[in-house]
């Protein structure tokens, strides 16, 4: 076999730098093979070893009493959800293959996420995302957008698991770098779930589902790059995806999982055969020994350099107990998908890899992995100087608009706001019949467990606007936003997956808002009481031009402990009396208003108080439970009128509201995005006893109105007819596709 | 009632329609696997939606090849009552057992959302005991649900009232903006000649359970039921 021979040149192309290569010189005693140092530069790449973020994860709050495993241990988070049931979920991301390859870098991202969640031996039963695009008026961004929610409906769709939750924003810093962030929600019986781990020596190690081809090479350190003009000829770095044959596997492998025979079972994700044979066997603190021409590969000519970093997708790499091989093939079998026996599991702790009998990689496993011997780095931090600017942007010096029914009618019409029915109607939301509210009619998306009276809300959230212009304070506010919004549709917030989403690590300015933003984010799950159960980071999240906005995307679990909560945003009856939650402190940094009505894209954020948002959650949901809430929905985006606005539409039937609002100055306190801020409706019954409630657990609630049938009116600046405002929420985004 | 609902490799509503008729409707319910020949003693089966075999080549195309098809066909022929939601609608097509066939959406776009039918023949195994004209609202989850036959085909099954449901709107019209797929005459779903076989592409075990919302779906398993027994 004729291999390239390594040297640091070639050491240098795989991405390696001087003092990794030594250390690879060193690990092993000699020069690497060709496939040796391909295996070393995937899994010391940036996405499969964490080498630039791991020290800084490793300050989130990652411990709680419902968490059944820890972050980091397995493919996924596992939350007890009483009942005999824990919840796997886990967010990833996918952007850089989404930026050249948009339908296949999306539907991958869907299928490899939902793998992590089933070789876990959790069937999937919801599916989230949470998308980035440039602005809309480019017509790459159009072509983005259209590639990337087909991507993610086809897979889904014919995976058959819902997707019910998500996010959409467009801003120019994303152009040519979306972000493509997919998450996967499963519930396992306790004590039926399966562990990513090789040991016992001598027992078989078995290749499952799709067949290895050359698609995906390098994906994991293709991830680990910048986006640039060169990109485009990554496009062979971006896997194919095959919903069919994952749902195949889907069923084969939760049967495998039942039959008792399984030691350990790994996806195939990032850098295939090589991450998971390597991740496996350091976890079982064992070797293992497998032999490349056994695997069924699409190409008879494939290398077993290739072979190893190939990234096709619909692959597990199973342990199976000695002597019980042939159940587990009868069952792969039975759902027409390969199960061959590739090699062994062995004592001495190497990764031991042959092609015909000759060998071509011996690795000590645990030198490969992260928590081993994979490089851990802190990187260099500053302040970048656009915030001196930034933050002392004078926000009075804003004119005030004549007419706010106009301000109104713009940010209902803005895409960030919009409905985003166009893209969530070619999703199917309600499959598996779990589906008790999707998208579009609830702060959370809500999904009933079968069998039981509780029910799941899930919901992601970030805005990158925010944690751009204050990553400390962002970082809190997704967290907080997250567990509010899961809060207002009736759940209780449990723990939290992230996807944090940042430019190029090496760059101290970048470096400096990620370590701020997680700081920010454990701040808050602390408080919170969400531990952080795992996710992912994506660095080089950057475009010719700059980075994306720091885009740390929580990913919220939380339980519903009787259907009888479940609450929804819009208002119920006519008459009811609307109340808000908390102080308005007319705050318009970084807003939705600032940038579409203003143009600007500035300001000091609003300001979070950590203990008074708990306090608010708490109280919201204690209240929710009494049944004394017909609706409930949180300020964001748009502030306080579209929150009023969105209540009124987006029922079946539709509301006006008659709402007098105070405020120091009018147009920061209506469209203004501070935080800890709740829109609610309550019957006249229930008012006496809500108000006196909220008083008395010190959470300030002003009465601003009452539900009306046709009209917005608000103050004596606003009266809009609620059918043409709904019309304009529902087609604005449409129109601009 | 025993139902058999069929497993073919892709299927995604199997589950659906399994936990729907045991556990809602309370009937007996058997999978049957797409590989076997036997169907269990059934009365009565359904060919659940999903995207049998990847749909590849065709939605249903493969499907129909399946052993058990064999099996669905003679017990359809001999006057069996078979259901096919979705993708099962599309499979029947494609077996022959009814007329038409299912293309791509008009805006060749997938498509999930609640939409309302109108019952158009309550004579029927699947619909009696439902208005004439009664409005159901029922979720549809499609990529390719937009029914087309030629013309004289089409004229044959309206005169013989094999068209059980269309698309309509809230109130029960019959619109072109309340078509959501471009299915001509706003079809959703039609019924064999002799009355045995019926497809729809909206998906009834999607609203039968009350906690979820909506429990229309439920009328037309409760129409099979109140047929079988009598």
């Amino acid at each position: 076999m004729n291999e390239q021979e390594a040297n640091f040149e070639l050491a240098q192309k795989h991405g390696l730098n001087r003092e990794e290569y030594n250390k690879i010189l060193e690990i092993l005693g000699r020069v690497p093979t060709y496939t040796e140092l391909g295996i070393f530069s995937v899994m010391w790449s940036e996405h499969c070893s964490y080498k630039n973020s791991i020290k800084i994860l490793k300050t989130l709050p990652r411990t709680g009493k419902r968490l059944l495993v820890g972050a980091g241990e397995e493919n996924a988070g596992l939350v007890d959800i009483g009942n005999g049931l824990a919840v796997a979920f886990k967010i990833e991301s996918h952007n850089h293959p989404s930026a050249v390859e948009p339908y296949q870098g999306a539907a991958t991202g869907v299928g490899g996420i939902m793998r992590d969640i089933f070789t876990m031996g959790a069937r999937p039963v919801a599916s989230l995302n949470s998308l980035r695009f440039g602005e809309l008026t480019e017509p790459r961004v159009k072509y983005l957008l259209d590639g990337v929610v087909r991507g993610i409906g086809d897979y889904g769709n014919s995976f058959g698991v819902p997707t019910v939750a998500g996010e959409i924003y467009f801003e120019k810093s994303y152009s040519g770098n979306p972000l493509v962030n997919a998450m996967s929600v499963g519930i396992v019986e306790h004590g039926k779930t399966a562990s990513a781990i090789a040991k016992g020596t001598g027992n078989p190690v078995l290749i499952v589902g799709a067949t290895t081809g050359r698609d995906g090479i390098h994906g994991a350190t293709f991830a680990s790059e910048e986006i640039s003009e060169a990109s485009e000829s990554k496009r062979p770095s971006v896997q194919v995806g095959d919903p069919f044959t994952e749902k195949l596997l889907l069923e084969a492998t939760l049967e495998a999982i039942q039959s008792g025979f399984l030691v350990g079972i790994q996806d195939m994700g990032a850098a295939g055969i090589t991450c998971s044979t390597s991740e496996m066997s350091a976890k079982g603190e064992a070797g293992m020994e497998i032999e490349l021409s056994l695997v069924p590969t699409r190409d008879e000519k494939m290398t077993p350099y290739e072979i190893m970093l190939s990234e096709s997708q619909e692959r597990m790499l199973v342990v199976v107990q000695k002597g019980f091989e042939n159940e587990i093939i009868k069952i792969f079998k039975k759902w027409d998908l390969h199960a061959v026996k590739i090699g062994t599991v062995t004592e001495d702790k190497n990764l031991t890899v042959k092609f015909h009998g000759e060998l071509v990689a011996k690795i000590p496993s645990w030198f490969l992995v992260l928590g081993g011997g994979a490089p851990v780095y802190e990187r260099e931090t500053k302040k970048p100087s656009y915030l001196e600017t930034t933050s002392n942007f004078d926000l009075n010096s804003v004119p005030k608009p004549e007419n706010l029914n106009e301000v109104l009618e713009k940010l209902i019409a803005s895409p960030n706001i919009a409905s985003k029915k166009w893209v969530y109607e070619q999703y199917d939301t309600t499959v598996r019949t779990n589906t008790v509210v999707g998208p579009g009619k609830s702060d959370a998306a809500i999904i009933r467990l079968k069998g039981t009276n509780k029910a799941l809300s899930l919901k992601t959230d970030c805005n990158g606007r925010f944690v751009y212009l204050n990553p400390r304070k962002g970082g809190q506010i997704a967290v907080c936003e997250a567990a509010r919004n899961v809060v207002c549709s009736g759940g209780e917030p449990l723990a939290i997956t992230n996807c944090l989403n940042f430019g190029n690590p090496y760059k101290p300015e970048i470096y400096w808002q990620f370590k701020e933003a997680v700081t920010g984010m454990g701040e808050a799950c602390k408080i919170l009481e969400t531990p952080v159960t795992g996710g992912n980071v994506s660095f080089y999240n950057e475009n010719p031009e700059s980075a994306v906005f720091p885009t740390p995307t929580i990913g919220m679990l939380g339980l519903v402990e009787d259907l009888k909560d479940v609450t929804t945003m819009n208002f119920k009856n006519e008459g009811d009396t609307i109340f808000l939650l908390g102080k308005n402190k007319e705050e318009i940094g970084g807003s939705e208003y600032l940038k579409v009505f203003h143009g600007k894209i500035t300001g000091e954020i609003p300001e979070i108080d950590l203990e008074a948002e708990k306090k608010l959650q708490k109280t919201l949901l204690k209240a929710i439970r009494r049944g004394w809430i017909e609706s409930a929905h949180d300020v964001s985006d748009g502030g306080l009128a579209v929150t009023l606005a969105e209540s009124c539409f987006c029922g079946e039937q539709t509301f006006g509201a008659e709402v007098q609002i105070d405020f120091k100055r009018e147009d920061f306190a209506l469209f203004g995005e501070s935080q800890s801020l709740v829109v609610v409706s309550a019957r006249d019954a229930n008012v006496l006893e809500l108000v006196e409630f909220l008083e008395q657990e010190n959470v300030t609630v002003s009465k601003i109105g009452i539900v009306t049938l046709q009209n917005l009116k608000i103050n004596s600046s606003i009266c809009l007819e609620i059918e043409k405002l709904k019309k304009l929420y529902e087609t604005s985004l449409e129109k601009l596709i | 009632m025993k139902f058999g609902v069929i497993v073919f490799p892709g299927s995604n509503c199997d589950h659906d329609s399994f936990y729907t008729l045991e556990n809602v409707v309370k009937q007996e319910v058997v999978s049957l696997w797409h590989k076997d020949h036997d169907l269990q003693n059934v009365d009565a089966i359904i060919v659940p939606g999903g995207f049998s075999y990847g749909d590849y080549l065709r939605c249903g195309a493969i499907a129909r090849f399946s052993p058990i098809m064999n099996e669905v066909v003679n017990f359809a022929n001999k006057g069996g009552i078979v259901l096919g939601i979705c993708n099962g609608f599309q499979i029947l097509t494609e077996a022959g057992l009814l007329e038409g066939v299912l293309t791509r959406n008009q805006n060749r776009r997938f498509a999930c959302k609640n939409i309302f039918l109108s019952v158009q023949n309550n004579k029927t195994k699947f619909s009696q005991g439902l208005e004439k004209s009664e409005v159901l609202q029922v979720p549809i989850a499609h990529g390719e649900g937009n029914f087309f036959a030629p013309q004289d085909t089409v004229k044959r099954l309206e005169d013989n009232g094999q068209i059980v449901f269309r698309y309509c709107n809230k109130d029960g019209e019959i619109t072109s903006e309340s078509n959501p797929n471009g299915s001509i005459n706003n079809i959703a779903g039609i019924i064999n000649k002799n009355g045995n076989i019926l497809g729809m592409m909206p998906h009834p075990e999607r609203c039968s359970d009350k906690t979820l919302g909506n429990s229309d779906g439920k009328k037309i398993f409760e129409a099979m039921i109140k047929s079988f027994l009598v």
